[in-house]
């Protein structure tokens, strides 16, 4: 009927499991990530009805928001700015959750090579969220 | 202004940027960048902050869908990401050193690129040109679901198609933006795949590139949560509604209409670069 299918029944096979794994991995992660930060604003805009934050100059964010441990703190003490950047940080994981999540596929696969590839974006993606230089 | 106020104003923009964005293909990055940074003056290290953010939540979650339709090509992706992952981090680095007004000009240049681009719309069909060796090695070829069943196709271009990654990497991590347009000529053109899955693929992409990038602004403090709460939720929604609007009507007139406006904020963003306002 297609080449395509018969040539690589296999692996095209648990490719498309993975596939679905992985569009319910990053549809979860975003919900989960967007209810946070929606939950933060309310908690935010409740508390701090008055005048908006001067964003025409650039200070940088203090560390409690720029830290993952100080976003942590910040967001169990159920400060609306620290639960926005929560949901935030949740929001960024999603893609490193992915990237995670193909590196297992792919070794389940046995896909040395892609094993190699994911492992090094996923090497990239947490030196950008925990490196600091 | 109250903060309410702001807030709402905020998220009304970001809401039309996402709608906008999703609308023309060109995504809400377009859209939001210079409408924060020339109207409401917020400074352009936040705007793109709070833009790239945004970025991440449209592109994963128009991903998800693509992803299980069996368009995207995943380990043309997976292998592409290293290019556009590396290149974000030098762009978002890159932001440090750059004047405000540079930035906004490069912005304003991509954002005409891209809108020409999508101007253009997809090249009919690439020819296929055979099995290639670098991409039969990294075993790229696949297939994709067409109206009479899945159809195998052939890579080729990787070299190149993997400098072009490096680039938008750079500008996704040093504009906020999901560098789209870059990404689907790499495919497109470099390497050859059809467009239904170049674009799926890019799209894929767009998330991991930016969340490497927004990892960076998040370290330096670029990412300020009562700007980023509002244009989040907004670009999304938005984005959520333009999909579906795109979907539903035969909106061909309204993308060539939208895909103008956007370049008149490129035309405006070059402007206030140039003339020292941002």
């Amino acid at each position: 009927m297609n080449q395509g299918i018969t040539m690589n029944s296999g692996p095209a096979q648990s490719d498309k499991r993975i596939d679905e794994l992985m569009g319910l991995l990053l549809r979860s992660g975003v919900l989960l990530a967007a209810s946070v930060v929606l939950v933060g604003g309310v908690v935010y805009l409740a508390r701090f009805p008055f005048p908006a934050f001067n964003y025409r100059v650039f200070q940088s964010e203090p560390q409690s928001l720029r830290t993952i441990s100080g976003i942590f703190n910040d967001a169990i003490a159920f400060h609306g700015r620290g639960l926005i950047q929560l949901g935030l940080l949740l929001l960024i994981a999603t893609p490193i959750a992915r990237v995670t999540f193909s590196v297992f596929a792919f070794f389940y696969q046995r896909d040395w090579k892609y094993v190699v590839f994911t492992l090094i974006v996923l090497g990239l993606l947490l030196y950008s969220l925990l490196g600091r230089g | 202004m109250g903060s309410l106020e702001f807030t709402a104003l905020i998220f009304a923009g970001s809401l039309l940027a996402g709608f906008l964005g999703a609308l023309t293909g060109l995504g809400g990055s377009f859209v939001i960048v210079p409408l924060l940074a020339v109207i409401f003056h917020v400074d352009i290290h936040y705007a793109i902050g709070a833009a790239l953010v945004s970025v991440i939540a449209t592109s994963s979650g128009a991903a998800a869908a693509y992803v299980r339709e069996g368009y995207s090509n995943i380990r043309v992706g997976m292998f592409l990401e290293m290019a556009t992952t590396a290149g974000a981090l030098v762009g978002a680095s890159l932001v440090v050193y750059l004047h405000a007004s540079v930035i906004a000009v490069i912005f304003g240049l991509v954002l005409i690129y891209s809108a020409f681009v999508s101007f253009r719309g997809g090249s009919p069909s690439n020819q296929d040109k055979g099995p290639d060796r670098i991409a039969t090695w990294l075993r790229l070829d696949s297939t994709y679901p067409t109206s009479t069943g899945l159809k195998s196709y052939h890579v080729r271009g990787v070299p190149m198609a993997f400098l072009l990654m490096i680039v938008a990497g750079v500008l996704s991590g040093l504009l906020g933006i999901g560098s789209g347009a870059v990404k689907v000529l790499a495919m497109d053109k470099a390497m050859g795949l059809p467009f239904k899955v170049s674009t799926t693929t890019s799209n894929f992409m767009i998330g991991v590139t930016a969340a490497a990038g927004a990892g960076i602004y998040l370290g330096r403090g670029y990412i300020d949560p009562g700007l980023a709460m509002p244009v989040m939720l907004g670009v999304l929604a938005g984005s959520i509604a333009g999909a579906r609007a795109l979907a539903g009507a035969e909106v061909q007139v309204l993308r060539i209409v939208f895909t103008v406006v956007i370049g008149a904020l490129a035309v405006l963003m070059i402007y206030s670069g140039l003339a020292g306002k941002i």
